[in-house]
């Protein structure tokens, strides 16, 4: 029988989350590791400083160092693959451990870029972090050759055991690590690195390496935090974007269990602090609280959309492609279709809430959190808090899940400081309710899209208007990112020039257009970002054409692809492996798309029944992806399968306004997909090996549409506006 | 004080009778494998077992929870992952995030007590928690194989020649695909 009280947490559970915070190192005693002499860290037993990337222990436990996020994607087991290859080490011994942004900052970013997002985490890292493996290889070689007095020519490796054939001998990466870690290692660049079809670890589906505390409680999450005296707290943003906290009364909570105090937060939001989370939500929830709800309480949906129809066909867009004469080509077309879609906001909703732990004093601010961008949390921890960097430390830890939400607006490290000021020394924990996490997010930008197409008497596409009227996420975000008025960013999918999201189709009179329609809802990066409405209009549209020139919707693609090859093979992989044109049991119907983001080309298959009370059923998903190299296949997949369930946010629901306030505040109402909707799904990879694409976003653009054409295909009548519940639809 | 069984252990908290058993968990006993997800009994992230029935702990009032009911938690499936679900899990690897996945576990876990060899069906009626990064195929594969009727399967993958110019390197790729479970 054992009493606890609430927070009355043990000295050996701070140990075990501090150590987790840090990523495996000592809470306040870490260094950064380029300032300590590398062997001496080797005889302090957590092994020998090889290089940036690479700790050896004596038990030959290869400690491979990563500096982006882990949220689910799989980075840090792609990471690692990507330096364990060069470093030619036993696969079986590799751990990783996490650097922090002080450590990147006291280094002048040794390690390089820490954020997490655009599909970014291997693809933009994947040279340095290979050499980096390589480096350290090259080190603990010599480190051996020296030892044996030979030329290091006639040293060699393979798992990790080193071998010189002339004399017999061998010795392991761990017996000479401490030796390697004082030899100046060689010019990253001067380094040959293997052609990935010599990869032996890289390429391969190996499991991840970061699932063992999945399966048992242990694994940490911020919001799992405990420090010794931590208070907890519950917060409330005024429920209408921009309006004011005008009052609170707290002597209404005074006497409640646990209560410490009601904060002031900024000039929005007032939090409560208690002993225990559920104590400080509770009072909170019985808080009276005086807002002032601003200019934008009347908005609702249908204001907001009304606002995006005039962007429609107003004459302050601008146009990225304009070739030819799209208006004067559809005008002489022997047919034309036009339509208009629209696409909701959607919220990010990842699984653990917005949070962090905060810990200010005179000369240090300490943060815990989950985030996408640990030097972005160190930077706003300092501005935040006024202590220089220097005093500032951000422990990230793995999140519970990211999608954007955790990457660019630091809203969590502000909200947090402002509340742990009122309790210098003191831990708090602050922690988004579910229902504030979702009235409050950056949601997906809203967005609608006129398109008209002109076909010929030979059923060719020869004319194709696109304009695009929604918000913008610079404008909200990062207004100097919009050059000359042209916030091209929205157009993203549909742009003109390649490498990144091109679109992939050539028509001879083509003029794509983005009008701004911002509204006072706050918007952010959605995974997939803008490619997942772009995607949903092009591709769904392009059925629609097909369908007025009477072609295949595969066949009318290709004859407009052939100058975009690459988007033209992961297609036809796409088509051949789904079965396109074979016979499907009765009902059900296939659905294609195409599309391009984050230097990856997708492409998806869906088939699909609805039956005549409008309730569809998604059977099978074939998703297809060219990413260019590929470092692990299995993550691919789980990337493919994430992306289908994330995709179907806005098949199924939809973050709606009344009252300038969202009305889907839990998972009541946002009614996400769950198992039973997901469909089997096979993942294509269809690598061309000539560069190095994304792939945590790019499949998510064309789940949508190719589940769109498919109930097209079903019903003879295109669904052209999302969610489908407001169409009477119904996924089972 | 109210008195509860969690994982085989005895304890007496001292709290009101309205915390939810979540925060009881959480916040008092320290067991944070149990995770906050919606405080509706939406999400499943929260499941627990109480006398073997899957709960979704943050709509129990601790003071509804009687000192004989035998909570367990993820901590206390097993005491070395080795709970049949834990392996499959771990065979497959399921988890990404892995947030959402102590309260899978909890509710597979339950489901294959009562069901030892489900069907498709009944993993889409018991299987209702929500992950956000979409292991819910891995999920599926995982239970069959925690049940015995399959072996392997979860994410089916075809690494196919890249059509679009590439290297020759694409044809010396092995095309493969798992069946499902």
């Amino acid at each position: 029988m054992t009493t606890t009280k609430a927070a009355n947490l043990s000295r050996r559970r701070f140990i075990v989350s501090s150590a987790a915070a840090g990523g495996g190192l000592a809470l306040g005693v870490y260094l950064p590791f380029s300032t300590a002499p590398a062997a001496a860290q080797g005889a302090a037993g957590r092994g020998a400083e090889v290089n940036l990337w690479v700790v050896v222990k004596p038990d030959d436990t290869c400690v491979i160092r990563i500096a982006r996020a882990e949220m689910g994607q799989g980075t840090r087991t792609g990471l690692a693959q990507l330096v364990a290859e060069e470093l030619e080490c036993d696969w079986k011994k590799v751990t990783t451990e996490s650097i922090t942004a002080a450590q990147n900052y006291a280094t002048k970013r040794a390690w390089g870029d820490m954020s997490t997002a655009g599909s970014r985490g291997i693809r933009t890292s994947q040279d340095y972090v290979r050499r980096g493996g390589a480096v350290a290889r090259m080190m603990l070689l010599q480190a051996a050759a020296d030892q044996w007095q030979a030329p290091v020519g006639e040293v060699s490796v393979a798992n990790g055991v080193i071998t010189h054939a002339p004399s017999g001998r061998s010795t392991t990466y761990g017996k000479v690590a401490a030796a390697a870690a004082r030899l100046t290692p060689p010019d990253p660049k001067s380094i040959r690195l293997k052609n990935p079809k010599d990869w032996k670890i890289a390429g391969k589906p190996v499991k991840r390496v970061d699932t063992a505390d999945k399966l048992n409680g242990k694994k940490i999450y911020s919001i799992d935090l405990k420090l010794p005296g931590m208070l907890h707290a519950a917060i409330k943003d005024c429920p209408v974007f921009g309006g004011k906290l005008v009052s609170f009364d707290e002597s209404r909570i005074a006497g409640m269990r646990g209560v410490r105090k009601a904060v002031r937060v900024n000039d929005s939001t007032v939090a409560v602090v208690a002993d225990t989370w559920w104590r400080a939500k509770t009072a909170l929830d019985a808080l009276p609280i005086g807002w002032d709800e601003g200019p934008s309480a009347k908005v609702s949906s249908a204001s907001i959309a009304a606002h995006l129809r005039t962007g429609l066909t107003s004459d302050d867009a601008f146009a990225d492609s304009d070739y030819g004469d799209a208006l004067k080509a559809i005008a002489g077309a022997s047919k034309k279709v036009e339509a208009v879609y629209s696409v909701p906001f959607v919220s990010h909703t990842t699984m653990e809430p917005m949070n962090c732990t905060v810990r200010l004093s005179a000369d240090k601010a300490e943060l815990w959190l989950p985030t996408q961008n640990a030097e972005a949390s160190l930077a706003a921890l300092s501005t935040s808090s006024g202590l220089p960097l220097e005093k500032c430390e951000v422990y990230h830890l793995d999140l519970g899940g990211g999608f954007g939400r955790r990457i660019g607006n630091q809203d969590v490290v502000r909200k947090g400081v402002a509340i742990a000021k009122q309790f210098p020394g003191v831990p708090v924990k602050l922690t988004w309710s579910r229902e504030e996490d979702q009235a409050h997010d950056f949601y997906r930008p809203i967005a609608q899209c006129r398109m008209v197409a002109g076909v010929d008497d030979g059923g060719n596409l020869v004319g194709l208007h696109i304009r695009v009227s929604g918000q913008s996420i610079n404008a909200f975000a990062n207004p100097a990112a919009i050059k000359d008025g042209k916030d091209v960013r929205q157009l993203q999918g549909l742009w003109k020039q390649p490498g990144d999201a091109q679109i992939g189709y050539t028509v001879p009179n083509m003029r794509i257009e983005y009008a701004m329609r911002n509204t006072h809802l706050p918007v952010g990066p959605w995974r997939g970002v803008n490619t997942n409405q772009n995607g949903i209009f092009l591709e769904c549209f392009m059925d629609e054409a097909a369908k007025l020139a009477g072609r295949d919707p595969l066949e009318f693609r290709r004859a407009l692809m052939q100058n975009h090859p690459k988007h033209l093979g992961v297609l036809n992989a796409v088509a051949e492996k789904a079965g396109w044109g074979k016979p499907l049991p009765a009902g059900v119907h296939r659905g294609i798309a195409q599309f391009m983001g984050y230097a990856s080309y997708v492409a998806a298959v869906a088939e699909v029944s609805v039956s005549g009370n409008g309730v569809v059923k998604v059977h099978r998903m074939v998703l297809g992806t060219d990413c260019g190299h590929f470092v692990n296949p299995a993550t691919i997949a789980a990337q493919v399968e994430g992306s289908v369930a994330y995709a179907f946010d806005s098949l199924l629901t939809e973050i709606s306004v009344q009252n300038g306030r969202v009305v889907e505040q839990n998972f009541d109402t946002y009614r996400i997909a769950r198992l039973a909707q997901m469909p089997r799904i096979e993942t294509v990879i269809a690598p061309t090996y000539d560069f190095w694409g994304g792939v945590g976003e790019p499949t998510i653009c064309v789940v949508v549409p190719s589940v769109l054409n498919a109930i097209f295909a079903a019903t003879g009548k295109p669904v052209r506006t999302l969610p489908l519940k407001n169409q009477g639809l119904t996924i089972v | 004080m109210i008195q509860i069984s969690v994982n085989g252990k005895s304890h007496q908290v001292d709290v009101e009778p309205e915390m939810p058993l979540l925060w009881v968990l959480r916040d008092v006993l320290g067991l944070t494998g149990t995770k906050y997800g919606c405080g509706i009994a939406q999400c499943g992230a929260c499941s627990v077992h109480i006398n073997g029935e899957v709960q979704r702990s943050c709509a129990v009032r601790v003071g509804s929870v009687k000192s004989t009911d035998r909570i367990v938690t993820i901590e206390g499936l097993s005491p070395d992952s080795s709970h049949p679900v834990q392996k499959a899990w771990a065979e497959l690897d399921v988890p990404q995030c892995g947030y959402c996945q102590s309260g899978q576990i909890m509710a597979a876990a339950a489901l294959l007590a009562k069901k030892p060899r489900p069907t498709d069906q009944d993993i889409d009626e018991a299987m209702t928690n929500i992950c956000r990064c979409g292991t819910y195929q891995r999920i599926r594969a995982a239970v069959h194989v925690a049940a015995g009727t399959a072996k392997g399967g979860g994410s089916i993958i075809h690494i196919v020649s890249g059509g679009g110019g590439g290297s020759a390197l694409a044809a010396s790729v092995n095309t493969g695909s798992e069946p499902r479970a």
